[in-house]
């Protein structure tokens, strides 16, 4: 064991000119640069998206409220619905993707980084070109500006007859460019987990995060695709006059709703595993023990993503499916509770006995544990076709899969933000900020969803305007409202926390956590280059090995 | 721990992973066939739902030479990466040369079919769902087949310039992976639009 002493080049801000600076990060092809390219992007549009669900909110904080008119209530969840999944997910997702799998798995950059910038820079497009309809989508028509088609964007409501102007349009092309971008980086993160990994690490020694965005790129593969293809078909119809979608010509709107879920539902996943590989990493370190069944782990990830391909008629049981379509599709949903809960069994087990360090990214994880759960208890009940023909298009469906997307993929998300923020600016956040960000986003979260349920339950549809006095769904709303306040009060001190650690925050140094994966034996931030030299790992703690010679890992691995 | 770095002790063991071409390949073929499923299905679904004439039976006929051509062009290719692996630039050049020759002649099937479609018969990507899922599904294998050939032509005018060389092996195969795949595809195509849509 040498302990080489290196002097690394400084990393800090240079004093060169801002359009030097500025120029380097366009044309950048670094893995780390392009990761964090993603995650500010999609800060950005977080606060856009954030700002669309509050008016949302304020609209229907009491009855006959006419805060914004119908036709912006629809834009608003649209552009709501579609900037988050899009725009705000997925990049910063693949932003943490880009960021640490060639840290942890021991390489020096992703295996193809001009592909990496090119997706970053399609995806960009995508969101810039989505919010460009606001201004390019009156046309010639002189009508509509933002696409107002729900983020599903059911046929026919895209047909020319009913969406005159461009907005569908813009809409379109948006997801078109940013799935090519999503399925570039799929390829990528690939390539990269199979092609680089360090001299050493077998696929059954990587650490499960690179296991976990393995799969998630498979099912973007899988699932992005179908959703390319009928992107394409939406766009024959409505430039070439095609008729696929079109029922006035023996076309099927049903058809449009199975191709839109084939990807919808893997999506879920797609976006729920980065998070599970958030967990996996956040909670064995903050409970001192190595992850509990790692093989089980990585085997629950895999039949994840084999079940959630066949699952996605789920949403369509109020369609009216044959008996055996309903059948199926309720039985494979129930299947995937299984390995879910598997995951949700080992990540407990890793805590159980351990010295548990309630630092901010451990709250979060703790949250996301309890309320992801919840999120699939109500998931299981939907699963059933009889019981989602009483509730579907309602607010307990709102409720349920923003209980999941904000519950469970948000949480572990700014549990990832605080644990790899030391290693990615190189200081440390602060610890106060964080635990008042965890506990103000907490009770804002419970107020807003937990009491969302209820109107649901008592027969409030989604995507109304506006609803009559005296329904029983008056308080509900107005709890449900007063808890967004909380939210966005908490994405403040997040953001500010992020702004202030950056510029005032302590030195991290290399290894703030004592962890035990490979992208906290470089420098924080890590140079260029990412490794003097290209280490080798002989089990899946390979820091806990060099901390601990008398007593390693992989005598027992 | 504070210290800047901790390097690891080298591991003892062979070391060996997959090529990163030909994973990255594999990926955007998985891409690909996602994609041309979907549009196989809405072809298969929309089978004998058109409203109004014409029909797959009364327009369409096999283009049984022109399969030949497309498919022999994957025997050929082949045979240009083992001329390469064995060194010989000249007789790669020849079959990669046959490869574009027979892909363009495949692209001029498809152009005079279209034409003969539009011309003659009326067919158009609006005129009914037959011509909107056929002009589709065909049309994206077309979009291939001359993505394909500007690779494959990119290729050749490397080889004309004298900068293919033997080491280049790996990376020719790995464009021929994808020229595979348009050739598999047209087998599916062939079947679902000529054989079972018929």
């Amino acid at each position: 064991m040498s302990t080489e002493s290196i002097a690394w080049p400084s990393t800090t801000a240079e004093s060169r000119p801002f359009i030097d600076q500025l120029h380097e990060w366009v044309t950048t092809v670094d893995h780390k640069r392009l990761g964090i390219l993603y995650i500010v992007y999609a800060l950005v549009f977080l606060v856009i998206g954030g700002i669309e669900a509050t008016v949302i909110r304020i609209q229907l904080i009491r009855p006959h409220n006419d805060f914004v008119s119908p036709q912006v209530f629809n834009r608003l969840f649209t552009m709501h619905g579609t900037t988050m999944i899009f725009f705000v997910i997925m990049p910063v997702l693949f932003g943490f993707a880009n960021y640490l799998i060639p840290l942890m798995i021991g390489a020096r950059d992703m295996a193809f980084p001009r592909l990496n910038a090119f997706s970053f820079w399609m995806t960009c497009f995508g969101g810039l070109l989505l919010y460009f309809s606001l201004v390019g989508a009156n046309g010639l028509y002189g009508a509509g500006n933002a696409p107002d088609v729900g983020w599903f964007a059911y046929a026919p409501l895209t047909s020319r007859t009913f969406s005159v102007g461009h907005s569908t349009d813009f809409w379109t092309l948006a997801l078109l460019v940013s799935g090519f971008g999503s399925i570039g980086t799929a390829i990528n993160i690939i390539a990269t987990v199979l092609c680089m990994r360090c001299p050493g690490m077998m696929l059954a020694k990587m650490p499960l995060f690179a296991w976990l965005n393995l799969i998630m790129a498979g099912l973007v593969i899988l699932a992005v695709s179908p959703l390319t293809a009928a992107q394409i078909m939406l766009l024959v119809d409505r430039y070439l006059g095609g008729h696929f979608f079109d029922t006035q010509a023996g076309g099927s709107a049903v058809i449009w709703m199975h191709f839109f879920w084939v990807f919808g539902h893997p999506e879920v996943y797609i976006l729920i595993l980065p998070a599970f590989a958030f967990v996996s990493e956040i909670v064995p370190v903050f409970s001192r023990k190595p992850i509990f069944g790692y093989s089980v782990m990585v085997g629950a990830t895999v039949a994840i993503g084999f079940i959630s391909m066949s699952v996605w008629a789920h949403h369509m049981f109020t369609v009216g499916m044959s008996f055996a379509a309903n059948t199926f599709f309720v039985i494979s949903t129930m299947a995937i509770a299984v390995p879910t809960g598997i995951k949700i069994f080992n990540w407990l087990a890793t805590m159980w006995g351990g010295k548990i360090e309630f630092r901010t990214p451990m709250l979060f994880c703790i949250a996301f544990l309890f309320q992801f759960l919840i999120a699939g208890l109500t998931g299981i009940m939907q699963g059933a076709a009889p019981f989602d023909w009483h509730l579907g298009s309602s607010y307990f469906v709102v409720a349920h899969f923003h209980y999941v997307i904000v519950g469970g993929i948000l949480f572990a998300l700014f549990g990832a933000f605080y644990y790899w923020f030391p290693k990615m600016s190189g200081k440390m956040s602060s610890e106060t900020l964080g635990k008042l960000h965890f506990w103000l986003f907490i009770i804002g979260f419970h107020l807003t969803f937990d009491f969302m349920h209820i109107p649901g339950l008592l027969g409030m549809p989604r995507r109304i305007y506006t609803y009559e006095p005296g329904r029983g769904w008056d308080t509900w709303n107005l709890i449900v409202t007063i808890g967004v306040f909380f939210q966005a009060a908490g994405i403040l001190v997040f953001l500010g926390n992020l702004i202030w650690s950056y510029f005032r925050g302590e030195a991290a140094g290399s290894d703030p956590w004592d962890a035990w994966t490979l992208e906290w034996s470089t420098n924080s931030p890590p140079p260029a280059y990412n490794f003097y030299s290209i280490p080798s790992v002989r089990s899946r703690r390979p820091l806990w090995d060099l901390k601990h010679p008398d007593d390693p890992d992989w005598k027992y691995e | 721990m504070s210290t800047t770095s901790m390097p690891l002790a080298p591991a003892e063991i062979e070391w060996n992973l997959p090529r990163r071409g030909r994973v990255g390949m594999y990926s955007l073929i998985a891409a690909e066939a996602a994609i041309f499923t979907i549009f196989v299905v809405a072809y298969l679904f929309y089978i004998g739902k058109s409203l109004s004439g014409p029909m797959p039976r009364d327009v369409l006929s096999p283009p049984v030479f022109y399969t030949v051509c497309l498919l022999s062009s994957s025997l050929a290719i082949h045979f240009a990466g083992k001329s390469l692996r064995g060194g010989n630039v000249r007789t790669f050049g020849a079959w990669w040369l046959l490869t574009i020759i027979l892909g363009a002649i495949f692209l001029y099937g498809t152009a005079s079919e279209w034409h003969r479609l539009i011309d003659e018969d009326g067919l158009t990507i609006s005129t009914n769902l037959f011509g909107t899922t056929y002009y589709s599904l065909v049309g994206l294998h077309g979009f291939h087949v001359v993505m394909g050939l500007l690779g494959l032509t990119t290729v050749m005018l490397f080889t004309f310039f004298g900068a293919v060389r033997q080491e280049h092996g790996e990376r020719i195969e790995v464009l021929a992976l994808y020229w595979h795949f348009v050739d598999a595809v047209w087998v599916v195509v062939f079947t679902v639009v000529y054989v079972i849509g018929r």
